[in-house]
């Protein structure tokens, strides 16, 4: 197995299959044309090129050059890795051809770097094989998590005609201008989405707020003081965090009901911040225990009392956590589906969450349904990537919660 | 002289200490017991109990006053009638005022009494449905339209309740009967396991896969790293209903692409088919959580000392064999954990699974059947009894979860 001129043929292959798929659902994702790739094409052209790159090491090599334009042109013929739909523009159809050849050569050549045509070590070997997973890695993970997010977008700028005839097409008309989004202009003006998006926002704000307040005191107790009972209470904090919400949201709909909290924004900022109380409460006390007594205990010593080293120097040094809390704890708020869902009925008093919900019937168009979906996503993604160290800290911290 | 000896006991300091402690802690100890502690009592005590949607509106004697006739054929009539049509509803009664200027003409039928202008009917138990009329001949003095709004405008009061459900102490087994009756319970526990198990596994396996990647500095990780976190930070409803529009058979991107390529002659309904749909919710909750188990993969594997990988390049160890002997071995503690925590998390998963199929198709899990006997049957207490059946495999797995963590010092 350990031989060049087999493990060259054999990853050229794979690879060759890897990026003619990749090739063909860009491109049809882009344009909406077919373009189908040919596994078993793929496999020959790609055990060519792979003993070729491992035949002629140089860089870039004439031979390898020659080999990659030949496979990426064979794609006009119909014996190519992608075969290319008869309506394709010439536009899509050059830049699939220059597109496989160029990403081919240069990443065949740096799989296959150092790796020669006889003998191989082990480690020569096994650098190839990693190569190959890597660029495989990140080809997989970056598609999975981009198509989703793509498509959401680009199904909320389309209109329901165009989506049946073509569920593929995911071009864009730029000419039309602003009516390119009209599902977010009636979403606005016809189904109440600014008011949603206020009250989501108000009602995540507050609950940072009343989660902080709360968890801030709590936290600092159960790190720094010795008293009966804690390590029982701080495993009891990570059991609360594991009681499932359903479980919890049916007697709070029972009491809701017959208390006539439910469909009240009230009932809602009272209950969202004991979800996240117990979250906030471990990743700041987890935070605490991290931070030197001493500066605490000269405070002490200088004659302030608990409460004030609290407020004057063990707020101030965890400002950070507290930043990541605070960011974990609204994107919870922002995101919760199943509370919002059972406790409002009333149109008018919907957090975005709920509102989107609403949206996803047969008698509304798809593309509201995923306009809807795009206005909850963009405020926390706008947040994320603003503050995403913070926000990785917050994960990080806040432990596993799903 | 007494010798010194030293303290026994708490000193002051240390009650104050402990005081102090107790007060920061109370505003969360007294919110979260009531919110958890307070429901979990909750629905146990309702799991025992016959209690359905419809008994959260109590049945109620209601009530309509009118004044009816012309001329010197004047009455005032009161309807009641019990607003459900089941349940007996007991000590029922009924006072008024008759308005000033109105003035009772003859009898007054058996259960009403009038003292000079009060009114008072007892009619005892009220049956499911039963209706009851009081006609009170009168004259009045003066215009009868007048009167009329005026006697309809005062509510009369009345009194009477049914059985309340909640609060009496009949108990019985019902609902633990239904659930477990017949073999549905059975299935929607193997698809809670399958879903959990592969779910957990997939997860993890991914989220390794992931952090391998990334654990390597190179111009744009850090883009990449907030990239692959996309789909575990956006709201769970937008990327769900996005899988439902992707996967939809008719209109769906997926299964156009699926056609295209040659892989399927005709669409595929993702989450409409038994066994389909429960490998899909599995594959969106393995897509949801994956960046979750990666970013603590990552973390833990960006805290192995290098200095090991340089021990084990001197003596000439091939990169598998770091991986799986010195890699592996390092992260086998952070990926325990994980594995519990995320298998406790994966089980009590309710948004993902009634999102994308509603529970249809096989993809009812436990949790999703709390929801579905709650409110779909509308029978809460079969709920409840879900929801216990939950409970108690969820303190089985913390017993393992804290013995397991006490040995194992992660997180």
């Amino acid at each position: 197995m350990r031989k060049g001129y087999i493990t060259g043929p054999v990853l050229g292959a794979l690879w060759m299959v890897v990026i003619a798929t990749t090739a063909a659902i860009t491109m049809s994702f882009s344009t909406g044309d077919a373009f189908r790739p040919q596994v078993l094409l793929c496999l020959i052209w790609g055990t060519l090129a792979g003993l070729v790159y491992v035949r002629f090491p140089q860089q870039h090599a004439r031979a390898r050059l020659g080999i990659s334009a030949l496979l990426g042109l064979s794609c006009l013929t119909g014996f190519g890795p992608v075969l290319i739909g008869s309506g394709t523009s010439l536009q899509a159809v050059l830049i699939t051809v220059i597109g496989i050849a160029v990403v081919m050569h240069l990443s065949m050549a740096a799989i296959l770097k150092e790796t020669p045509f006889g003998e191989l070590t082990r480690h020569e070997y096994e650098d190839a094989v990693i190569r190959f997973c890597t660029g495989f890695g990140y080809i997989f993970f970056t598609a999975i998590v981009i198509i989703p997010f793509y498509v959401m977008v680009m199904t909320s700028l389309k209109s329901q005609q165009a989506l049946l005839q073509n569920p593929l097409d995911f071009s864009v008309d730029l000419s039309q201008g602003t009516a390119l989004f009209r599902s977010y202009t009636e979403l606005f003006r016809d189904f109440n989405f600014g008011s949603y998006l206020w009250t989501s926002f108000y009602v995540s704000v507050l609950t940072v707020f009343i989660t902080v307040l709360f968890s801030v005191p709590g936290a600092y107790a159960v790190a720094r003081f010795r008293f009966q009972g804690q390590k029982a209470f701080s495993r009891s904090i990570l059991l609360i965090y594991m009681v499932p919400m359903i479980v919890l949201a049916l007697p709070i709909y029972i009491a809701f009901s017959l208390t006539g909290l439910r469909n009240s924004i009230l009932g809602i900022v009272m209950i969202y911040p004991v979800t996240t109380i117990p979250v906030a409460l471990y990743m700041l006390q987890g935070y605490f225990r991290g931070l030197p007594t001493e500066v605490e205990e000269a405070g002490l010593m200088d004659g302030l009392s608990r409460l004030a080293v609290i407020w004057k120097i063990t707020l101030p040094l965890s400002l950070p956590a507290l930043a990541s809390v605070s960011l974990y704890v609204f994107m919870i708020a922002w995101n919760e589906f199943l509370l919002a869902f059972m406790l409002l009925d009333d149109p008018s008093k919907f957090t975005l969450t709920r509102g989107v919900t609403m949206l996803n019937s047969s008698e509304i168009p798809r593309q509201h349904l995923m306009a809807g979906a795009v206005i909850a996503t963009v405020p926390i993604m706008a947040l994320f990537l603003g503050l995403e160290r913070f926000m990785t800290k917050g994960l990080t911290a806040g432990s596993v919660k799903g | 002289m007494s010798s010194a000896t030293p303290p026994n006991g708490t000193g002051a300091l240390a009650k104050r200490e402990a005081r102090l402690a107790r007060a920061l802690l109370a505003p969360t100890v007294i919110s979260v017991s009531l919110v958890v502690i307070l429901p979990l009592l909750a629905i146990i005590w309702i799991s025992f109990k016959p209690f359905t949607l419809s008994d959260l509106r109590p049945p109620a004697p209601v009530v309509r006053e009118s004044l009816r006739g012309s001329g010197d054929d004047l009455r005032i009539e009161y309807r009641l009638r019990n607003s459900s049509q089941e349940i007996a509803i007991g000590g029922v009664t009924l006072s008024d005022v008759l308005p000033e200027g109105v003035t009772p003409t003859g009898e007054i039928a058996a259960p009403c009494v009038l003292e000079g202008q009060d009114l008072f009917c007892d009619f005892g138990i009220l049956d499911g449905g039963q209706r009851e009329r009081i006609r009170i001949p009168v004259t009045v003095d003066g215009d009868p339209d007048a009167f009329e709004e005026l006697v309809e405008g005062s509510e009369p009061g009345v009194t009477g309740s049914g059985p309340n459900v909640l609060t009496n102490f009949e108990f019985s087994l019902e609902n633990y009967a239904r659930v477990f009756d017949g073999s549905e319970f059975w299935g929607v526990l193997w698809v809670t396991l399958f879903y959990t198990v592969f779910g957990t596994i997939g997860a993890l396996v991914m989220g390794l896969f992931a952090a391998l990647l990334l654990n390597k500095s190179f111009r744009g990780q850090g883009f990449i790293r907030g990239l692959y976190l996309f789909p575990y930070v956006a709201p769970v409803i937008a990327v769900a209903f996005t899988w439902v529009t992707l996967f939809d058979p008719f209109s769906g991107s997926a299964n156009a692409l699926l056609v295209q390529m040659g892989l399927s002659s005709e669409p595929i309904n993702f989450f409409g088919e038994r066994p389909l749909a429960l490998i899909m919710v599995t594959v969106f909750e393995i897509w949801r959580y994956f960046p979750l188990s990666f970013l603590f993969i990552l973390a833990r594997m960006q805290s192995i000392d290098s200095s090991m990988y340089e021990a084990a390049d001197m003596d000439g160890a091939s990169p598998f064999q770091k991986f799986w002997l010195l890699s592996i071995p390092q992260l086998l503690g952070i990926l325990s954990v994980l594995f519990l925590l995320r298998f406790i998390w994966t089980f009590n998963k309710f948004d993902d699974i009634f999102l994308l199929t509603g529970g249809n198709a096989g993809t009812r899990t436990l949790t999703v059947n709390v929801y579905e006997q709650a409110f779909a049957i509308s029978n809460i207490g079969a709920g409840a009894a879900v929801a216990v059946v939950i409970l108690m495999c969820l303190i089985a797995f913390s017993f393992v979860f804290f013995r397991f963590i006490s040995r194992e010092e992660g997180l």
